[in-house]
C-alpha cells in the first residue's frame, strides 16, 4: 500500500499520462452507466403513468 | 413449478422487473471487490513489463473494454433474434438496453486503445484490421441506438434494431478473427484455444478478475436499463 | 415466379418513365469525382492515391441519393400491401426489385467509373479492375442499402439516417474494393480483394431479401 505513496507509482515510468488517462476514461465510462439509468428512473417515476412515452 | 415454467414465467414484464430489481443489486454488488481486486492487482501487484514497463497496464481496462463491446453486441444480436421470432417483450427490452452500454464500452476501448497505440506504435490510430472493424462495431451500436429513437412505436422500433442487430452481428467474428486473418500492427490472442496463455500468470489473474468485474457490471447496468425501457413502454403498472 | 417477373418489369418500366431521376445519381457521381482533383495540389502526383477511395466513396454517395426513395413510394401507393397480399414470398418480390434497381441506378455508376477512372489518371488496366469491382460491389451496396432502406420505409424525413446506418454494413466493401484498385495501380494482386467482392456480393444476394422483406413488414404495420 506504501507504494501508492511513492511517486514512481504516480508517473508510471513516464507513461502517467497514456496509463492514467486510460483509467480516467473507464472511471467516465462506468460513472456514465451508473448515472444515466438512474437519472433515467427517477425522471421515470417522477411523472404520471399515461405520458411516459416521450 | 417446473424449471420451463419458472423460465417462462420471467418473459412477464412484472416478473422481470422484480428478478431485475434483486439480480441486479447483486451484480452491482458482486462487481466491486471483483473491480478492486483487478485495480490492485493490475496496477500494483502485476510487475512492469520488460518491453513496455509500466505502460502495459492499460491492458487492465483495455481488453476487458473491447472484450464487452463484442460480448454486448453478440447478446444483442441474439436478444434480436430471439424477440423477432418469439416476440418476447423482455428481450426486445434486453435488445434496446444493451446498445448505449455496449457503444460506450466499444468507445472505451478505442480510447484506450489510442492511448497505448500512441507510446507504444507511435501512433494514436492506424487503419489496421481490427482498429477499423473496432470502430465499424462503434458505428453499428450507434446504429441500433438512433434506429430506435427514430421509429415511435416501440414494438416495432424494436424489431427494425432486431433485424440491423443481426445483419450488423457479421462484423463480431471480423473483429475477434481479424488478428488472425490480416497482416495487424495489434497484438494477437492473449488465450489461444490450443497452447499455453501468452501472458504470464502473475499478470493474466488481475486481467481475468477485471474482465468478471466488467461483466458483473454490466449485468448491473443492463438490468436497470431493462427495467427503465419496461417503464416506458408502461409495462410496468407502477403503484 | 411470374409475380416476381412481374415486380421486375414494373420497376424498369417505372424507371424508363422518369429518366432525369435516373441521371441523378449519374451526374452526381461525375461530378463529385471529377471536382476532387480541384482540392488537391496540382501535379503533386498524390492525387492518384486517392483516386480508388474518391471512385468509391462517390459511387457509394451516388447510390444513396437513388436507395432513399426505394420503398416509399411503394409505401405510400399501396403497391407494397399488394406484395405482401400476393402469394409469392415476399423475399422473392424483394430480391426482384433490389435487382431492378441494381441493374437502374448502380450497373450506371459502375459503368461509367472506367471513364471516370481515365480521366483521373489511372491506367487502362487499373480502370478496368475499379470497374469491376464497383460492378461486383455496387450489387452488395444495392442489397445493403436497400436493407437500410426498408427498415427506414415508414419515416418520412429519413434522409439522414441511411448513411449512418449503410456505412458500417458496407464497409468491407468499401475496403476490398478499394483494396482492389489500390492493388491495381501499384500491380499487386486484384484476384483476392475481388473474389471477396464477389463473395460479399452473392452472400447478399441470398441473405438481404428475407431480412429486408421483414424489415419492410415490420415498417408497414
Amino acid at each position: 500500500m506504501d507504494k501508492l505513496l511513492t511517486p514512481e507509482f504516480w508517473q508510471m515510468g513516464g507513461y502517467a499520462l497514456y496509463v492514467w488517462g486510460s483509467y480516467g476514461a473507464t472511471v467516465l465510462v462506468f460513472a456514465w452507466n451508473l448515472i444515466a439509468p438512474y437519472l433515467k428512473r427517477r425522471e421515470l417515476l417522477a411523472r404520471p403513468t399515461q405520458d411516459l412515452r416521450s | 413449478m417446473t424449471f420451463w415454467t419458472w423460465l417462462k414465467s420471467l418473459t412477464s414484464p412484472p416478473i422481470f422487473f422484480v428478478l431485475a430489481q434483486r439480480c441486479g443489486f447483486w451484480f452491482g454488488l458482486i462487481s466491486v471487490p471483483l473491480l478492486a481486486y483487478g485495480l490492485i492487482g493490475g496496477l500494483l501487484l502485476a510487475p512492469p513489463d520488460y518491453q513496455q514497463g509500466e505502460g502495459y497496464r492499460i491492458i487492465y481496462v483495455h481488453v476487458p473494454a473491447a472484450w464487452m463491446s463484442l460480448f454486448i453486441y453478440s447478446l444483442m444480436a441474439l436478444a434480436g433474434g430471439i424477440a423477432l421470432i418469439w416476440r418476447i417483450k423482455v428481450w426486445e427490452c434486453l435488445l434496446t438496453a444493451a446498445a448505449p452500454i455496449g457503444a460506450s464500452f466499444t468507445a472505451l476501448a478505442l480510447v484506450t486503445g489510442m492511448l497505448w497505440g500512441k507510446p507504444m506504435w507511435g501512433a494514436y490510430w492506424v487503419w489496421d484490421a481490427r482498429l477499423t472493424s473496432e470502430l465499424v462495431l462503434l458505428f453499428l451500436y450507434l446504429g441500433v441506438i438512433v434506429l430506435h429513437q427514430s421509429i415511435a412505436d416501440a414494438r416495432a422500433a424494436a424489431r427494425a434494431c432486431a433485424l440491423l442487430a443481426m445483419v450488423g452481428f457479421v462484423n463480431v467474428p471480423i473483429v475477434h478473427y481479424s488478428v488472425e486473418w490480416w497482416n495487424t500492427l495489434h497484438q494477437g490472442s492473449i488465450l489461444p484455444k490450443l497452447g499455453k496463455p501468452t501472458l504470464d500468470r502473475s499478470m493474466l489473474t488481475p486481467l481475468l478478475v477485471m474482465l468478471l468485474g466488467f461483466q458483473s457490471f454490466f449485468g448491473y447496468a443492463l438490468l436497470r436499463r431493462v427495467q427503465n425501457e419496461l417503464l416506458v413502454r408502461g409495462e410496468i403498472q407502477r403503484g | 415466379m411470374s409475380a416476381v417477373k412481374a415486380i421486375f418489369l414494373r420497376e424498369l418500366r417505372l424507371a424508363a418513365r422518369s429518366r432525369a431521376d435516373l441521371a441523378q445519381p449519374v451526374f452526381f457521381y461525375a461530378m463529385v469525382s471529377l471536382l476532387f482533383p480541384l482540392g488537391i495540389a496540382p501535379h503533386s502526383g498524390s492525387l492518384t492515391l486517392f483516386v480508388p477511395a474518391i471512385l468509391w466513396m462517390g459511387a457509394l454517395l451516388a447510390a444513396l441519393l437513388g436507395l432513399e426513395r426505394l420503398f416509399r413510394g411503394d409505401l405510400e401507393d399501396g403497391s407494397l400491401e399488394q406484395m405482401f397480399l400476393a402469394p409469392t414470398p415476399v423475399s422473392f418480390l424483394v430480391l426482384s426489385k433490389l435487382l431492378a434497381a441494381w441493374l437502374v441506378l448502380g450497373l450506371p455508376l459502375a459503368l461509367l467509373s472506367p471513364v471516370l477512372a481515365l480521366l483521373l489518371g489511372l491506367s487502362f488496366s487499373a480502370a478496368v479492375v475499379v470497374m469491376l469491382g464497383l460492378v461486383l460491389g455496387s450489387l452488395s451496396l444495392f442489397f445493403l442499402g436497400g436493407f437500410s432502406s426498408a427498415l427506414l420505409a415508414g419515416l418520412p424525413r429519413a434522409g439522414v439516417l441511411l448513411p449512418l446506418l449503410v456505412l458500417p454494413l458496407v464497409s468491407p466493401v468499401l475496403i476490398f474494393g478499394a483494396g482492389a484498385a489500390r492493388a491495381a495501380i501499384s500491380g499487386g494482386s486484384v484476384e483476392a480483394p475481388l473474389y471477396f467482392l464477389a463473395a460479399i456480393a452473392v452472400l447478399c444476394i441470398c441473405l438481404i431479401p428475407p431480412a429486408a422483406a421483414a424489415a419492410l413488414r415490420n415498417a408497414f404495420e
